[in-house]
């Protein structure tokens, strides 16, 4: 179990060690800033974004121990030994985007862009999950996040690509079923 | 928003947990899953200044049997209610009230404590809790004692769970395998809180129901019974039955609250289209058993 630190006082500032897309990084942060804003803020990954800030509108989905959650949802200080993948560590080191990334480029998925984070890490999870979901599946896999714009029918014909491709790489190579972010 | 200045606390047990609770004098408020409590705090609408976050508490998310319960550990996340073949089989009302909770996103980090000490009438968990009587196993520090769920809802966001005091698990008498089980919600949107909602549970014997249990979803400050409508079922023969009068009986006596997604009446009758629903649901599948 990593040693979480305890801070009694309202606002003093404590450690937090965790990893960011395999990278170890350690931050101090108030007990109250939220994971999303200690990755923008404090690691810099401003990929991860803040909409809503109480949990309806998506934007700032990341994973942390390989599940899908509201990064505004919980603390920076909670995530202390985990493990957290935002929308920067999708991509392979060299710079070639992961299949829920290219699908939503191909099926113009996104508009203004700002979701697109956020639904891009649900759309990662769920289809990791559940590769070939159901019309009504893949809606309701998509229904936790908001995008303004109301570009919702490319961002499921992008979901939809995505979930063919990795159901294709899956049958390619039948051992490494772990994520579409995995080097290959 | 953001959240006011709070202390944080991580207790590795469930006796830390308390401890800390009681010296704090109520100052202290749990943080299980977060997914009330946090929005709450970034609205300002809640203010503790300390925070207990039992999610290290390895002993609270045990799921096991005791002696026809189910005993559901508090920081239970909710996606464990729909894939732990041990609550599907013990409890399947659990199992499929589950999926209507919020987004998958939300179910990853949600827990059955905190939505049931949230007390919020329009959440799924505490129906559940109501209509199968379960009991709320609450330790404070004057050591453990039982709150039926009849007794702990008290109003909106309220519940009589002493500050100093924290739910360690929820009990569920475990039916009959054959009994049937059902939850019905009408929303706007796939995953927004239900504008109303029933959950419905039904044994049969020889063609008569046995048992009947109603409860409601967002119908009134507290998840509702509807013992009327129980009374009316229980000995009845299932062939006969009148579900829309059932359904209708069963929100007789609520008093829905109006907002800007429904007015009471409306309300009022997709109430009872939900507990008519539910009810075939669960009758069937009771038949079927």
């Amino acid at each position: 179990m990593p040693e979480v630190t305890t801070a009694q006082e309202a606002g003093t500032e404590v450690e937090v060690g965790l990893t960011v897309n395999g990278v170890p990084r350690r931050m101090r942060v108030e007990p109250r800033k939220t994971l999303c804003d200690a990755l923008r803020d404090d690691l810099r990954l401003t990929g991860t974004h803040v909409g809503c800030e109480h949990g309806v509108c998506g934007a700032c989905t990341v994973q942390v121990d390989g599940e899908s959650v509201r990064s505004c949802l919980m603390f920076a200080v909670q995530a202390q030994g985990t493990e957290v993948v935002t929308i920067e560590g999708l991509a392979d080191t060299d710079g070639e985007l992961a299949p829920v990334q290219r699908a939503f480029r191909e099926f113009h998925g996104l508009q203004c862009g700002f979701c697109t984070p956020g639904f891009i890490m649900s759309v990662t999870a769920f289809l990791r999950d559940n590769p070939d979901p159901t019309e009504e599946e893949l809606r309701d896999g998509l229904s936790g996040n908001l995008c303004r714009c109301t570009g919702y029918q490319g961002i499921i014909k992008a979901a939809r690509s995505a979930a063919a491709e990795i159901r294709q790489q899956q049958t390619d190579s039948p051992w490494d079923q772990e994520g579409p972010w995995n080097e290959h | 928003m953001k959240a006011a200045p709070f202390g944080y606390h991580v207790p590795e047990s469930i006796d830390e947990a308390v401890s800390l609770l009681g010296s704090y004098s109520g100052e202290a408020k749990v943080l299980a899953g977060g997914q009330s409590l946090v929005p709450m705090l970034a609205l300002r609408l809640s203010r503790p200044e300390q925070l207990v976050d039992i999610n290290r508490v390895p002993e609270l998310s045990e799921v096991r049997r005791d002696n026809g319960t189910l005993v559901v550990g508090a920081t239970t996340r909710h996606v464990s209610l729909m894939h732990d073949p041990l609550i599907a089989e013990s409890v399947p009302l659990l199992a499929k009230a589950a999926p209507h909770i919020g987004h998958f996103q939300i179910r990853n980090r949600g827990t059955m404590g905190g939505s049931t000490a949230h007390a919020d009438s329009a959440a799924e968990l505490p129906a559940v809790a109501r209509a199968l009587d379960a009991e709320f196993e609450v330790r404070g520090p004057n050591g453990t004692r039982r709150i039926p769920a009849e007794e702990f809802f008290v109003t909106t966001f309220v519940t009589t769970l002493e500050p100093d005091e924290m739910v360690v698990a929820v009990r569920f008498p475990i039916w009959a395998p054959e009994a049937g089980f059902a939850v019905s919600e009408v929303a706007r949107r796939h995953g927004d809180f239900a504008l109303a909602g029933a959950v419905a549970g039904v044994e049969i014997d020889d063609g008569r129901i046995s048992r009947a249990a109603i409860a409601l979803i967002g119908m009134g400050s507290i998840p509702v019974r509807a013992e009327a409508a129980e009374r009316e079922l229980t000995g009845a023969r299932v062939d006969g039955l009148d579900l829309a009068a059932l359904g209708r009986l069963a929100v007789s006596e609520t008093d829905p609250p109006a907002d800007v997604h429904a007015g009471t009446r409306y309300r009022t009758k997709v109430g009872a289209t939900t507990v008519e629903r539910a009810l075939a649901e669960a009758i069937k599948e009771a038949s079927n058993a």
